[in-house]
């Protein structure tokens, strides 16, 4: 920089002082950008201070015992039973239909996209799989209910209108996307030289694909199986739609009845007066199903540190 | 070695059975991919099918009403349009500060791992329990009600993952001389970030952002639960409009209206008996469903040509 004109004391500070401006605000601007990246933790104190804080209130007037053992659930009749083991059949029931569905589907897709199909073919199956990823799940509690149940009753004559069946199969296709994406992923990350060696020994593709990509990428997908896991406890409309809403202890998937998030719903959707019992039972319903959600995460990350392949 | 040695028909016959196995796989494959593009075009073709009647001008033009051939979807479309606005507007600086934080600000210690894990946790909690937080929250504790204000911020913080994942991916693809470049001729930090990496990254979060919002906008269940209302059968006050005799309403009363968005409509009509409803559901299903798959296609898109155009 040239002394020669602006080398007065007074413009040194003059600039020293910009420079004290110009920290300061550089100061302020980070943060505010902490402030901004903070606000993901505050919502998940958020999360947990209102389902513990009105959860509480809940296990006030409702023995835990109660809750973990009764038979029926019934919050909103005058004999008021809280069983809530009666709404987690109804989600662990759905759930299992659905992952029964999108588990193979979206692994064959995972492994046909990444070991066998031409990179033409990936270019456009990738944006399909997100289109349908992307469809409304409302659009498929309407799609369950108007057009795969009158489906499976030609096939199965005793199933009723609302079923866990229908709108766990359906709840299945809308999970596949995830978990081909993200085990593909997984799969184009394993190193082409353990599959060369595979090839060197003259293995078929499939062969290859099964024994040395698959267990290669078990940690990923590990991790969509996981995150399909939580879609599937977690959906609400389809089941809300589809399934029914009635309360209804069962392990058979050809029957009606509510889940944890159904009920939310069905809750939500009546006028109950705020801090009432009943307004309270959402909430233990929802920490129930963030602890699902929570106990299922864990089992993922204690499995995937169990088979994680280093290479 | 000798007695273990293969004939050539053998080995024939092994090479031609593993060929098989791997065509059948393919087909497997192919045939799992069809049902996917088969689903959604049965999804799309019955509700043209069963809607095409009611996809008519009134139908956008008209309120909910008691009886199915008169109903339409005004207060949906324009609720649903009025709650992107609140979201885009919360969501957009919230999750690019976030990210921008993330990848040129953070130092590596555990407060940053901890927003870390926070963010990739919160991307896997299910879509109602950020409903009972904004019932919580917004709704009773800031006293928001159950209004426009608070649905946009609940869908937000709903989408805020998605934002900022979207904003980090895109600054990282970022080379580091840009950077330094900028830096050398003596910019801050904050003017390297607002005059460079931004702007750089700006497709990619502009991807991140349509993504989020066609999300959004197709959520039904967080909605449902701060208690959005079924049957709205009146706009919210435009600004420096007359609402009643002598009351104006000011330029954010909008934002404190009750009010209804597609998908509730929808699940109003397909819950409810008399099959009539059901042609609204699925006409009002099409249009959600135009509404979304076009966003998804405008960001796929993007990404796309993104992908063509940068060359560093």
């Amino acid at each position: 920089m040239s002394l020669s004109k602006n080398s007065g004391p007074h413009t040194v500070s003059d600039r020293l002082a910009h420079n004290a401006l110009r920290h300061f605000s550089e100061r302020l601007i980070e943060m505010l950008l902490f402030a901004a990246a903070a606000v993901s933790v505050l919502t998940t104190v958020g999360i947990v201070y209102v389902l513990v804080s009105e959860s509480i209130h809940f296990f006030q007037n409702v023995p835990l015992v109660d809750f973990l053992t009764d038979t029926q659930w019934t919050p909103l009749f005058d004999d008021a039973h809280f069983g809530i083991m009666v709404l987690v059949s109804g989600t662990l029931v759905s759930s299992a239909v659905a992952l029964l569905v999108a588990i193979p589907m979206g692994t064959t897709i995972a492994i046909y996209l990444s070991e066998f199909s031409n990179p033409r073919v990936r270019e456009i199956a990738k944006p399909v799989l997100e289109l349908l990823g992307g469809i409304p799940t409302i659009v498929f509690g309407y799609f369950a209910l108007l057009m795969v149940t009158p489906l499976l009753q030609k096939i199965f004559p005793e199933l009723p209108g609302f079923s866990l069946l229908s709108a766990g199969l359906v709840m299945g296709i809308m999970i596949v996307p995830y978990i081909a994406s993200l085990s593909e992923d997984a799969m184009r990350a394993v190193p082409m030289s353990l599959r060369e060696g595979s090839y060197a020994m003259g293995s078929t593709r499939l062969h290859t694909a099964i024994h040395v990509v698959v267990p290669a990428a078990f940690s990923g997908l590990a991790a969509s199986y996981i995150l399909a896991i939580s879609r599937a406890v977690g959906e609400t409309m389809i089941l809300a739609v589809a399934a029914g809403m009635q309360p209804n202890l069962t392990w058979n998937p050809m029957e009606p009845a509510a889940t944890i998030t159904s009920y939310i719903v069905q809750v939500a959707l009546g006028d109950l007066p705020h801090g009432s019992l009943g307004y309270q039972t959402i909430f233990a319903a929802g920490l129930t199903l963030i602890l699902i959600t929570l106990a299922f995460n864990i089992l993922g990350q204690w499995l995937r540190r169990k088979f994680r392949e280093n290479y | 070695m000798q007695q273990n040695a293969l004939t050539t028909e053998q080995v024939r016959a092994l090479i031609a059975k593993g060929k098989l196995k791997d065509t059948i796989f393919q087909a497997m494959g192919i045939l799992c991919l069809a049902i996917g593009l088969v689903v959604i075009f049965l999804l799309v073709g019955d509700m043209v099918m069963r809607g095409a009647e009611r996809l008519n001008l009134d139908f956008f033009t008209n309120f909910a009403s008691r009886r199915a051939g008169s109903a339409g979807i005004l207060s949906a479309w324009v609720g649903s349009l009025l709650v992107m606005t609140v979201t885009a507007f919360a969501a957009v600086p919230l999750g690019v500060a976030a990210g921008v934080y993330l990848e040129e600000y953070a130092k590596r210690n555990w407060i940053t791992e901890i927003i870390e894990i926070n963010i990739t946790n919160l991307a896997a909690v299910p879509s109602i329990v950020y409903g009972l937080l904004a019932l919580g929250i917004f709704v009773y504790q800031f006293g928001f009600g159950q209004s426009i204000l608070s649905a946009g911020l609940t869908l937000a913080l709903l989408i805020l993952p998605i934002v900022i994942v979207s904003t980090r991916e895109a600054i990282r693809a970022i080379p580091a001389m840009i950077r330094e470049g900028s830096m050398a001729v003596g910019a801050t930090r904050w003017q390297t970030c607002r005059y460079h990496i931004i702007p750089y990254a700006m497709p990619g979060i502009l991807t991140g952002v349509i993504i989020g919002l066609a999300r959004a906008i197709g959520e039904t269940a967080p909605i449902i639960t701060i208690g959005a209302l079924t049957f709205i059968a009146f706009l919210p006050p435009l600004p420096f409009t007359e609402m009643a005799p002598g009351v104006t309403a000011g330029p954010f009363d909008w934002l404190m209206s009750p009010f209804t968005v597609m998908p509730i409509q929808i699940f109003n009509w397909t819950s409810r008996p008399d099959p009539a409803f059901e042609i609204n559901a699925a006409a009002a299903g099409f249009v959600l469903m135009a509404m979304v798959l076009s966003m998804n296609a405008v960001a796929i898109w993007l990404r796309y040509k993104m992908r063509k155009n940068i060359k560093w």
